[in-house]
């Protein structure tokens, strides 16, 4: 089987330690872990991990079976690209100087659709929200004139089918 | 001291009393019908131990020698008895102690449940005297784990442990406990956990699956069943047993499995497995239905995956769904409690019967018996064999006994040759191969079935690992009996280095103490044997001895254990020889 990009997404409790019993089942089995995120969900008190990985859908199969199998976690799904909207999100710290010395800087802004979140005496930052390529792009160019700080998340992604979390919740709570 | 009910009865509020953290912990074990347990004091711990003592006419601590023995004694228990055992260890070296109890009951689902002492939470994470990140370090190998560092989660977190360690697939438990969360005092309360709301222990049966799965073992013509531990955790043993006589299907078992039918029955064909019996493991690749009921097709059960029971269309029953097309795809996954899936089963199963394919398996048993069996058995040669020693104690206790094996030659010896007429009776370390295991874990058996005869076979490699719980029968007068089969070497790492590693026998050539002294020192009755002429009497004196015995079997020095499959290679290419 192929390797493809999968988006785990599982729904757990907000526990102490949970993140460390998932991450060992990546571990176990020598997969890396490409980008995680982790917040909270639609639902009130369950966390939400996501998480990007470049493996077999078999693999990818397996583990979510052995998260799911994880007290704490209530459902966990995985999808390919295609059955998600996804982002991720970057900042860029920059030297100001550059705002205005540089002309290609203000372009770069407009084309990439960022957004200036801040601007001081010293450096200004740089907000882009969107796929991979697209952020790889902007650093790309923004690049020879000198990054400062660089950061980006993990992939953000919403299934295009229902993860019917509230449902499995109340059966637990009819049964 | 009082127990919560006895202290209740006279007080205002009923529900509730300030009680320290200590003292809550014993009444939440009483509350989960605990009235033994296991473990080893320290520093971090002590208020429990306090509280042990205030308690002990309602609950036995016993004291092991090592942690490591205490939870193999607890796993012995909740083995023999289908309960959670329950081990105690201090902080930071008692608690890393463990881990391989831990790993041992996480691989062979036995629900047990350990506390730990932990420093007092405002030295967490200062490198404190005896502090260890057990929560980080038993992650990996329990089923849940929790740190508790405040006095008034106890009772909560407890019942949640006990809960998860028993339901569902069983599994070992951790909790942690900050000696100021000890300390404290909190209102308590008790109530049993019934369910966790992001665990499901239990899938609920699928009626089409039963369906599918019925239909397809109606129409077999050479259909076949290889049970595991599934059918004992479920207590499914009745269930099997309908289900293998109305269908007329031959049954063999894997090695936790062993014991959940009578071994003598008609249709139990054997052990699976890389020592397992012949028919069984050849004829896994000629059975059109595999039905695997309650096993996770170990690497050690299958051998090599793509020549395992491709022509066979294989239904799986099993109670945990990480385990359904883990190791082997499957046409048919019924998942459920065994007993309940097979309850559901049975009605809609033909009574049927398959002599011809049964008969397949009786004439490679007489292959099998010709070439190993025979001469293991009833050996020509001058040297003991393990097998004898095992005929011996199957006569002497009647196929009663419980058998607790530790790991290696003679553990394959013991399963492939003990026979039992009741469930519960083989106790092994099987997924984590723990050498060392067998001495405690026997404690625990015989502590947790007073009324049976629990007979621990162990190598004289595995013997000296967790030798020291001698102190703990000698202290318990735990009326256990040892049989040391020693060919001082430690054998299978031996045999393998004859078969596959030219007979370079690195470290495995081992110089034994006088092992007779040893168990004498403990004030054990001790016996050695070396000639087949004695064996006999041996025997049935240590079967017939009211307390414990220590019987040491020299055999000889270089047999191999056959049948075998080697590591990677197919079922289909079982070696005999």
């Amino acid at each position: 089987m192929e390797k493809q990009w999968f988006t785990i997404s599982v729904y757990a409790e907000n526990n102490v330690g949970l993140l460390n019993r998932i991450s060992g089942i990546f571990l176990k089995r020598h997969i890396n872990i490409e980008s995680l995120n982790v917040s909270k969900s639609e639902i009130e008190h369950v966390s939400k991990f996501t998480i990007v990985v470049n493996t077999t859908e078999d693999w990818t199969r397996k583990i979510v079976q052995q998260i799911e199998k994880q007290i704490e976690v209530i459902k966990a799904y995985y999808h390919d690209d295609d059955e998600i909207i996804y982002q991720e999100s970057a900042l860029f710290k920059i030297a100001s100087n550059l705002l205005f010395d540089e002309r290609q800087i203000q372009n770069i802004i407009k084309e990439s659709n960022s957004q200036i979140v801040t601007v001081s005496r010293n450096f200004f930052v740089l907000a882009k929200t969107g796929r991979r390529h697209e952020i790889d792009e902007m650093h790309d160019a923004l690049e020879p004139y000198g990054i400062m700080q660089f950061v980006r998340s993990g992939r953000l992604a919403v299934s295009k089918a229902e993860m019917p979390i509230s449902s499995i919740l109340n059966e637990f709570y009819q049964d | 001291m009082e127990t919560l009910k006895e202290k209740q009865k006279d007080k205002k509020n009923p529900t509730t009393l300030r009680i320290s953290g200590a003292e809550a912990i014993i009444h939440c074990l009483l509350a989960e019908g605990v009235d033994l347990l296991y473990g080893y004091p320290g520093g971090a711990i002590m208020p429990v131990y306090d509280e042990l003592y205030k308690f002990q006419d309602k609950l036995t601590h016993v004291l092991t020698r090592h942690e490591q023995g205490a939870t193999h004694a607890a796993q012995g228990f909740a083995r023999v008895t289908g309960k959670v055992g329950v081990a105690v260890a201090t902080s930071g070296p008692g608690a890393t102690n463990l881990v391989t109890g831990l790993a041992d009951a996480q691989i062979d689902s036995t629900p047990m449940v350990c506390i730990t002492g932990q420093v007092p939470r405002h030295l967490l994470g200062s490198d404190a005297f005896q502090e260890t990140d057990i929560i980080g370090i038993s992650t990996p190998v329990t089923k849940w784990n929790y740190q508790i560092t405040r006095a008034e989660e106890i009772p909560e977190v407890m019942a949640k442990a006990f809960f998860i360690a028993k339901s569902g697939r069983p599994g070992p438990v951790l909790i942690d406990i900050t000696k100021n969360a000890q300390y404290d005092k909190l209102d308590f309360k008790y109530e049993r956990c019934t369910g966790v709301r992001s665990y499901k222990p239990i899938p609920p049966p699928n009626i089409d699956a039963i369906e599918a799965a019925a239909e397809v073992i109606n129409s077999a013509k050479k259909p076949y069943i290889v049970f595991g531990q599934g059918v004992i955790l479920g207590e499914a043993e009745e269930q099997l047993k309908a289900l293998v006589e109305k269908a007329g299907i031959p049954a063999a078992w894997t090695i936790l499995g062993l014991s959940a039918m009578n071994t003598d029955h008609p249709l139990n064909v054997g052990m699976v497995g890389m020592h397992g019996n012949y028919g069984p493991n050849v004829l896994t690749n000629e059975c059109d239905v595999l039905i695997a009921i309650g096993m996770r097709f170990d690497d050690r059960v299958t051998g090599s995956l793509d020549t395992y029971a491709k022509q066979a269309k294989v239904i799986h029953f099993e109670i945990d769904p990480a385990e359904i097309n883990k190791n082997v795809q499957v046409d048919i996954a019924v998942l459920g409690d065994s007993k309940e899936t097979l309850s559901l089963l049975l009605p809609k199963i033909k009574e049927n019967r398959h002599d011809e394919w049964h008969n397949e398996f009786k004439e490679k048993y007489k292959i099998e018996y010709e070439a190993v069996i025979k001469e293991e058995l009833h050996p020509t040669k001058e040297g003991l064999t393990m097998a004898e020693v095992i005929n011996e104690i199957n006569i002497a206790s009647k196929h009663k006994a419980v058998i607790v094996s530790d790991v290696g030659q003679h553990q394959m010896i013991a399963c492939r040759y003990s026979k039992f007429k009741q469930s519960k009776s083989n106790i092994t370390s099987g997924g984590l191969g723990t050498m060392g295991f067998a001495l405690p874990a026997a404690i625990g058996a015989k502590m947790g079935a007073m009324d049976r005869e629990v007979v621990a076979i162990i190598g004289d490699g595995g013997y000296q690992m967790t030798i020291q719980e001698l102190g703990t029968i000698f202290q318990n007068k735990t009326p256990v009996k040892i049989v040391v089969l020693n060919n001082d070497h430690l054998g299978m790492v031996r045999q393998w280095q004859e078969l596959f590693f030219e007979s370079r026998y690195a470290s495995t050539v081992m110089s034994n103490p006088n092992f007779v002294k040893i168990a004498e020192g403990y004030d054990i009755t001790a016996k050695k044997v070396t000639d087949r002429k004695d064996l006999k009497a041996a025997v049935d004196e240590m079967i017939a001895s009211k307390d414990a015995y220590f019987l040491e079997v020299k055999v000889e020095k270089e047999d191999n254990v056959f049948p075998m499959i080697p590591s990677g290679a197919s079922v289909s290419d079982i070696r005999l020889k």
